[in-house]
């Protein structure tokens, strides 16, 4: 997953130096946040639904120590590294004093409280989906974890991919709002969309990418090369994915295949998130991925 | 006459590749060691996961036997399944990753983690179905545990 962040990063800065586009970053109607009332059980939902635990924990912290929201990771590339940064409650070293709008801005359109565009490695593209009330209610939540003082770290990433104005133009091609799966959906398989598309960010490991590293949107969820070295990370449409929604709900909770092997690599972390979900919404996720449409075209088979 | 000649020495190529996966098949029987051992871990969950969730009914002594199957293949002295070469870059028939070879003593703690969930089960197994249940969270963790940090997913 790692690389193809990255790549993500380095086509968005080459593509914007090329001169192609130079976009103002977006930002979110004030409006849009007026008269919502936060829901702190909400926004803990959304925090393990969106993974933004996965992410922003500490290197191998484990049980509570997660909640430390430190920063620190390293999401390794061979032009640099990038560093997941504090997003705790300290108002200095963290987040704690950016407003709601600040988050929405950020969660929705990339652009931090400076107006600066922020990596593909974070996942706003599928953010940008989310509800103003889903934002409101997570930023509440946030607030009442521990502040933690580390200071973010810069990321190692040299000229000319450090410019961040150049992502502009990669935000152009690839931070496009709205469903890829559209159509006749009942009601579970819409909250399964929300789950999956907008905060759960699956496609980020389970789709395939284009060369400028955006995602191939007409192979959805089809599977991917393994960014991190050999296999390849499955696809979920219901041609590969032959399992029933019950046990599709019983992995995302438990980890065990229908086989009882357990899952492995980077889906490890992502159960630890499902796994506080409810049935209902796992069971959902479940449906909204057999009405995933199988693509005509065959994926490439690396 | 040149393209004749490529199409001969593709097939030639397909042929040799054959070869190679064929060969690649129980090449390794350290390779097929270990992931036996791996698949008899799983069919024994199997028959406690069915009770767990109630698609089986819950039988203590089918479920004591399972656990007790675990626990005896924890005790299974794995040193000459992992030989030196038998990754995931050396060896294309398996899934087992660089890592291990270089974290011997956290795979150690990691199959440690795993015979204590076992002991665990198997204590909680013959009692009734809600102490399997609250014993197999524990044990399917021990598993993914190790899965993480070193298996790679499938081709
Ligand atoms: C896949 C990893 C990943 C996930 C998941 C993720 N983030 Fe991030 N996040 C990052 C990275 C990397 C950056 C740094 C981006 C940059 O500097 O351009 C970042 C930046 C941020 C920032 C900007 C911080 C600052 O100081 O400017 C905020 C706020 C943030 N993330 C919040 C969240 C929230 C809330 C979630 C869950 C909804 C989340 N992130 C999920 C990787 C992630
Ligand atoms: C100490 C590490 C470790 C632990 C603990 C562990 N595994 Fe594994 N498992 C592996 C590795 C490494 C592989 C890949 C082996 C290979 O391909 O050579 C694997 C492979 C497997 C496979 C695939 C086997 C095949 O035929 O390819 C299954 C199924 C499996 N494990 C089930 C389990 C279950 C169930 C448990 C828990 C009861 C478990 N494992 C515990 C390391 C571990
Ligand atoms: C950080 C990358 C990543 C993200 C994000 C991710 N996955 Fe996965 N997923 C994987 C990997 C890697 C595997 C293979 C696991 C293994 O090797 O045991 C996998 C396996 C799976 C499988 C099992 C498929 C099979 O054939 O064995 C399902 C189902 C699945 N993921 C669903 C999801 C859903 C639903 C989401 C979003 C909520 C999601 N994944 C998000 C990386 C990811």
């Amino acid at each position: 997953m790692r690389r193809f962040f990255i790549f993500a990063a380095v086509f968005a800065v080459l593509v914007g130096l090329a001169g192609l586009v130079l976009t103002r970053p977006q930002r979110v109607d004030r409006t849009q946040l007026d008269g919502i009332t936060p829901d702190l059980a909400r926004g803990e939902t959304v925090f393990y639904a969106a993974g933004c635990v996965s992410c922003h924990s500490a290197p191998d912290a484990v049980g509570q120590e997660k909640l430390n929201l430190a920063g620190g990771r390293r999401f390794e590339s061979d032009f640099g590294t990038f560093i997941a940064p504090n997003i705790s409650s300290d108002p200095v070293a963290g987040i704690g004093s950016w407003s709601a709008l600040d988050l929405a801005n950020a969660l929705i359109h990339g652009t931090g409280p400076k107006g600066q565009h922020y990596y593909p490695a974070f996942p706003y593209t599928s953010y940008a989906n989310m509800t103003a009330e889903d934002v409101a209610s997570l930023h509440s939540f946030l607030g009442t974890l521990p502040a933690v003082t580390t200071e973010s770290t810069a990321h190692e990433v040299g000229l000319p991919f450090n410019i961040r104005r150049g992502l502009g133009g990669w935000k152009l091609l690839y931070l496009k709002p709205g469903w890829v799966v559209d159509g006749d959906l009942t009601d579970q398989q819409i909250l399964g969309r929300y789950l999956v598309e907008a905060l759960g960010h699956c496609a980020e490991c389970h789709t395939p990418r284009n060369g400028l590293g955006g995602l191939k949107r007409d192979l959805w969820l089809t599977g991917a090369p393994n960014p991190n070295g050999k296999g390849r990370i499955p696809g979920l449409t219901s041609d590969q994915l032959d399992w029933s929604e019950a046990d599709i709900a019983e992995y995302l909770k438990s980890g065990f295949t229908p086989d009882y092997d357990s899952a492995g690599g980077e889906m490890v972390e992502v159960i630890e998130n499902t796994s506080r979900l409810s049935d209902d919404e796992r069971l959902a996720i479940a449906a909204y991925l057999k009405a995933v449409p199988v693509p005509q075209i065959e994926p490439p088979s690396e | 006459m040149m393209k004749r000649f490529s199409i001969f020495a593709a097939g030639l190529l397909t042929v040799a590749a054959i070869g190679t996966a064929i060969a690649h098949e129980g090449e390794n029987p350290a390779v097929k060691a270990r992931t036996s051992i791996m698949q008899l871990y799983a069919f024994n969950l199997g028959t406690l996961g069915g009770m767990a969730k109630g698609e089986t009914e819950y039988d203590a002594e089918a479920a004591t036997r399972a656990a007790n199957n675990i626990v005896v293949l924890t005790q299974i002295d794995q040193s000459e399944m992992w030989p030196a070469g038998s990754d995931n870059v050396t060896d294309p028939s398996t899934r087992a990753l660089p890592a291990i070879w270089e974290n011997f003593p956290d795979v150690g703690a990691k199959g440690q983690a795993l015979a204590d969930a076992a002991v665990a089960m198997q204590a909680a197994a013959g009692q009734d179905v809600e102490a399997l249940k609250g014993a197999m969270g524990n044990l399917g963790g021990a598993c993914s545990a190790c899965h993480k940090a070193y298996r790679a997913p499938k081709d």
